[in-house]
């Protein structure tokens, strides 16, 4: 499944760059509240874990084998954003180390087996937990619902960023059914060593699931006579922001440089969608789309007559909206959490109250036998 | 679907490209794949001149032919693929060798072998010539986030000691005459894993334990700093300035 140099447009690498960046900057957000400051050697274990399992090979049957992809086990294991980071490390390494997947496939490769795995794997996981008994046999059919979902979701993503980077035309629903079909049948084998493996660690630490935190009982303090202490929340340290800024900043310089100066060189030649479909002979009966009339119609800027420069100007506009769009939905997540976090911090420091009862009960709980 | 990863692609040496800072020589490559993907797949000549420059940094790192050649199995998923592209696109059909293909299906799979064998050339070409912890640290240098690149770092440093985990749970399953057949052998596969898991995430607790005890405080030391010269820099960058002078040499 390693897309390698070559198999996609530039625009679409970039693209799947750009998105692949945003997704690790979430998550290293996310990571740091799962794991706090024991991230980088827990991530780097866990990324060992699934870079060796994916070496494990189970027999699909008909003397065929197949390999795990991993991204829906290590979100249930170690949470979504842990995961992701994981997936989305062992990725980088097998392409810069290995020479597995190219290197301006990387955020493609990332993309597809990572972000589209864990997301698909995790949210069906969730999605079909909340239906089902909280319990062992729960949590190993949801894992199972969830991995099976996210192996031909990936298939089908990669489908559609063929139809439309791809650099050959090939029916996409020919495409789609040759690569639905045969990864539906991964897709199983998937999801049963997933709640497989699942349901072994649960059984054995089930504190280590955190796709079944809920399952467990915190324990409680109490004093002798049997009431209740409520115990201090320990705080996670604060995410450092200004060490990510120039990485960002510089990735989206090379974005809008290699949308602009990029497409300002690109071939004319039709894609492969748009060949299909001359070749069908339906695109002389084509309406045009709803929004052909828009500025930005056909990758060119109406009114510059320069064809080139109206597809570079076309470029940058399209990276400058999908930085608004991606932006937007992270700048509504961090804002989301920091105000989690003003209302934990708040209820923690109220005055007084707090801190007599905590001396209360720790004398009351010392002092009692 | 790949195999294992078994070979380690790192091949010691002390040449120039050896030598370089390993951010000069990630940005070099990054650059060149960029502009080998960018070219138009009916320039059949300049293929063959980004061909040569490759094959120029392979002599001049001292990497011998048979090295590259073995590591390039990874392609062969995809090399099967392309190959399977002229019978399955549309477009104006030719008969070459006696079989019908289709012209465009035929450009395709000339495309993705072309662009993907000098992608695997080129990546190999760096991991054959930096120290993976060196790579690590130019990537640091490019401003990649330090969790980041502390994750690769210790999966890295760990990977063989889990992969050797792995190894001896299944000599173990094989020694007590396990031989996965069919789909009801999955739980005993799956049993491993979860142990692996298990195994893994407490060795994971552990090392955080002992950096603690050795004052680690979320960061790293960098113990040697690789600054490259503007010397160094510029011999980077004639790779990828050779590339784009053949791209847009074809151009103008």
């Amino acid at each position: 499944m390693h897309v390698p140099d070559g198999f996609f447009t530039v625009a679409l690498s970039v693209a799947g760059a750009a998105v692949a960046a945003g997704g690790i900057a979430v998550c290293l957000r996310g990571a740091r509240r799962e794991l706090d400051e024991r991230m980088a050697p827990m991530a780097g274990l866990v990324a060992a874990f699934v870079f060796a399992a994916q070496m494990l090979n189970f027999p699909v049957g008909a003397g065929t084998s197949g390999h795990l992809l991993g991204g829906a086990l290590a979100a249930i294991l170690v949470g979504p954003y842990t995961g992701f980071l994981c997936v989305a490390v062992v990725i980088a390494v097998q392409a810069l180390f290995f020479a597995d997947g190219g290197l301006t496939a990387l955020g493609i490769n990332i993309t597809l087996m990572g972000l589209v795995t864990v997301l698909m794997g995790y949210g069906t996981f969730r999605a079909a937990g909340a239906i089902l008994p909280r319990s062992r046999t729960g949590i190993g059919v949801a894992a199972f619902v969830g991995a099976a979902v996210s192996v031909p979701a990936s298939a089908l993503v990669f489908t559609a960023m063929y139809a439309i980077g791809g650099t050959s035309s090939i029916d996409p629903l020919k495409v789609a059914l040759a690569m639905g079909g045969v990864h539906v049948i991964i897709g199983l084998g998937e999801g049963a060593i997933t709640a497989l493996t699942v349901t072994t660690v649960l059984a054995v630490r089930p504190d280590l699931v955190y796709g079944a935190r809920g399952l467990i009982r915190r324990a409680q303090l109490r004093t002798a006579s049997g009431e209740p202490v409520p115990v201090a929340q320990h705080r996670t340290g604060r995410a450092e922001t200004s060490k990510a800024r120039p990485f960002l900043l510089g990735g989206v310089a090379a974005a809008a440089v290699l949308a602009g100066v990029v497409s300002f060189y690109a071939s004319a030649s039709p894609d492969g969608l748009e060949r299909v479909a001359s070749d069908l002979g339906f695109l002389s009966q084509a309406k045009d789309h709803p929004l052909a009339g828009s500025p930005l119609a056909d990758y060119s800027v109406e009114g510059v007559e320069d064809e080139r420069l109206s597809a570079g100007l076309a470029g940058l506009l399209g990276v400058g909206a999908s930085l608004l769009v991606g932006g937007g939905v992270a700048w509504l997540v961090h804002r989301r959490e920091r105000r989690r976090r003003l209302a934990q911090t708040s209820a923690e420091a109220r005055p007084g109250e707090q801190q007599t009862t905590e001396s209360a009960t720790t004398e009351s709980v010392t002092t009692e036998p | 679907m790949a195999a294992g990863h078994i070979h380690r692609l790192h091949s010691p040496g002390d040449t120039t490209i050896h030598r370089l800072p390993p951010q000069c020589k990630l940005a070099s490559m990054i650059a060149f794949t960029l502009v080998v993907v960018a070219t138009d797949p009916t320039r059949f000549p300049a293929f063959g001149l980004y061909a040569l420059l490759l094959a120029t940094v392979a002599v001049a790192a001292r990497i011998p032919p048979a090295f590259l050649a073995r590591r390039m199995v990874v392609e062969v998923p995809f090399v099967i693929f392309a190959l399977a592209l002229p019978f399955l696109a549309q477009g104006d059909r030719l008969i070459v060798l006696g079989l019908e293909m289709s012209a465009d299906g035929l450009l395709a799979a000339w495309n993705i072998l072309a662009k993907a064998t000098l992608g695997v050339i080129a990546s190999i070409l760096l991991a054959a010539t930096t120290e993976p912890r060196a790579l690590l640290l130019g990537a640091q240098r490019m401003r990649l986030p330090a969790p980041l690149t502390q994750i690769a770092a210790f999966m890295l440093r760990y990977l063989d000691v889990i992969v050797d985990e792995m190894r001896r749970m299944r000599i173990a399953r094989e020694s007590r005459g396990f031989v996965a057949r069919d789909l009801r052998h999955l739980p005993v596969v799956a049993r491993s894993a979860g142990a692996l898991f298990i195994r893994s995430y407490e060795r994971g607790e552990r090392v955080h334990l002992a950096m603690l005890s050795r004052g680690y405080t979320g960061t790293m030391p960098i113990i040697h700093d690789v600054r490259g010269t503007a010397a160094q820099w510029a011999l980077a960058a004639m790779l990828p300035t050779a590339a784009a002078a053949v791209l847009l040499g074809g151009l103008l």
